[in-house]
């Protein structure tokens, strides 16, 4: 089992679709809607946590791509890579929710828990070393 | 009062009694000025924080037929050519051709000093004795001849802190700034920093011997943009940027745990560079700056936008605590300078002193004290 978040955008042709009785009957996809935002017969976008084999995971993405929504997977959270990390501060700056804070220590600390992956820290990092963990 | 030739003198019997400007705070409190005066040799500093106006010389070597380089790219990144024949200046902040602000003068910089191999490009008209028009080949820091950083303006003495009035997000060499006044960053390593702990510049000189980005180096000359006509604080410091330093040092002995390539979003290509101070603790007075804290060093806030003039000043340690008050709201605060580098720094120069491998030098002269920076005037061009 595998769980992405992901967010989808569509043009007017997809909003009629059944999209998320798709994902349950068709690919055996458990499906958490995290928040939507739908003009009914113009377009939307939605943002999902889907569960389910690597194999039908792989399958839903392409019946997106059939049906021409765009997809962008988030990962849970923002990856650091400490090794090459300089403690500057600078992601800090930009973070929303402190989950990136100085302690006490001089150094950057990360609360994973308190990540939302708005990934403002991303280009924010002046060294490159943050990712999103996928 | 002591002198340099007793200190070092100390330091090659392994005598000497170096602490970093962290700990000679506390040393201070306890033991009081005379009785650490007496104690103290040496107290170090650092800092490592992005420091644009940096760069390196190098001297390619000839190739066989020669080239006289005018065209000259590293990585694709655009070198200087106007110099002799295989001389170049890469300067930091120049952005890659290819990759735009993600990789620049800074990461070539910092790749050259992990050793890595580096694509040198370069075109030349060709001359009767500079036959060559081009050159394409790979260069490390082992086949090159000389290599040396030499930085026109690193150390600010003081920043002032940055702000945003705007209601939309601004991108700036200080970081990501909110809108709203969203959030506040400032750089600099407080306590730790060179030229606050000796704000008049009376040890600091043209030959200081220094630590650079992890290697040897030494104060060349006052940096650009170097003023001393500055409002200061009762205890010298000064509320805004003032001194700086030129400093210049060989890269085949610096580490990139203490030079590195940095990118700021919307802004361009940096360098961080580690830069340690030693400040011999010759009299009382020298003991005195030294022993500043963080709560009696002082910045003052900009608006980074430049549309609202802003009154207000706040010490390290507020901007330290993650948050301070502005306009009666509480604004985070955030570092743009590695205080955990810094004291690496401080406390790397103190053991290359205590084992003897690193003594000071007195300095040739003082750093020339311009009193005040011209502006640039847009004159008409007759």
């Amino acid at each position: 089992m595998k769980t992405i978040k992901l967010k989808l955008s569509f043009e007017k042709e997809a909003v009629t679709k059944p999209i998320i009785y798709d994902l349950v009957k068709k690919y055996d996809v458990m499906t958490n809607i995290l928040g939507a935002n739908i003009e009914y017969g113009n377009r939307g976008n939605m943002t999902l946590e889907i569960q389910g084999k690597k194999k039908n995971l792989d399958l839903a993405l392409d019946y997106f791509t059939q049906l021409n929504i765009k997809y962008e997977i988030y990962g849970e959270a923002i990856k650091r890579d400490e090794e090459r990390c300089v403690h500057c501060g600078a992601c800090t700056a930009v973070c929303p929710t402190h989950a990136l804070y100085m302690g006490e220590d001089a150094m950057l600390h990360f609360d994973k828990d308190k990540c939302v992956v708005c990934r403002l820290c991303i280009k924010a990092c002046p060294l490159r070393v943050i990712s999103l963990e996928l | 009062m002591k002198s340099i030739a007793l200190i070092n003198e100390k330091i090659r019997q392994g005598k000497a009694v170096v602490v970093t400007a962290e700990e000679v705070i506390d040393i201070v409190k306890e033991k009081g000025y005379k009785k650490a005066y007496e104690e103290i040799d040496v107290v170090t500093t650092g800092t490592f924080g992005p420091m644009c106006s940096s760069g390196v010389f190098i001297n390619f070597g000839h190739s066989d037929p020669p080239i006289r380089m005018q065209n000259i790219k590293l990585n694709d990144v655009p070198a200087y050519g106007g110099i002799a024949a295989v001389d170049t200046y890469i300067g930091a902040t120049e952005p890659s051709t290819k990759m735009g602000n993600e990789y620049g003068g800074g990461h070539v910089i910092e790749d050259l000093i992990a050793g890595k191999d580096i694509t040198l490009h370069a075109l030349s008209s060709g001359t009767d004795c500079y036959p060559r028009k081009e050159i394409l080949t790979t260069i490390n820091k082992d086949n090159i001849n000389q290599a040396y950083m030499f930085n026109p303006r690193n150390a600010y003495q003081n920043y002032p802190a940055a702000t945003n009035s705007t209601n939309k997000t601004i991108y700036t060499y200080m970081g990501t700034l909110l809108p709203n006044y969203g959030n506040i960053t400032y750089s600099t390593s407080g306590a730790l920093s060179p030229l606050l702990n000796d704000p008049y510049l009376k040890t600091i000189g043209m030959g200081t011997r220094i630590f650079l980005g992890g290697g040897v180096g030494y104060v060349s000359w006052q940096g650009t943009q170097h003023k001393v006509d500055v409002e200061r604080s009762e205890n010298g410091v000064p509320l805004v940027h003032s001194g700086t330093l030129a400093l210049v040092g060989d890269i085949k002995g610096m580490s990139t745990k203490y030079v590195r390539g940095a990118v700021y979003e919307k802004y361009g290509v940096s360098l961080f560079v580690g830069v340690g101070i030693p400040i011999p603790i010759l009299d009382e007075e020298i003991l005195k700056y030294v022993s500043v804290e963080n709560k009696d060093i002082y910045t003052k806030l900009v608006d980074k936008s430049g549309k609202e003039a802003i009154d207000q000043k706040y010490n390290y340690e507020e901007l330290r605590s993650g948050f301070v008050k502005f306009n009666g709201k509480k604004v985070p605060t955030a570092p743009l300078s590695s205080l955990s580098v810094a004291r690496d720094i401080a406390s790397t120069l103190k053991d290359w002193i205590n084992k003897g491998d690193f003594e000071l030098t007195e300095r040739v002269i003082p750093i020339p004290s311009e009193k005040k920076v011209n502006s640039l005037e847009i004159r008409g061009i007759e």
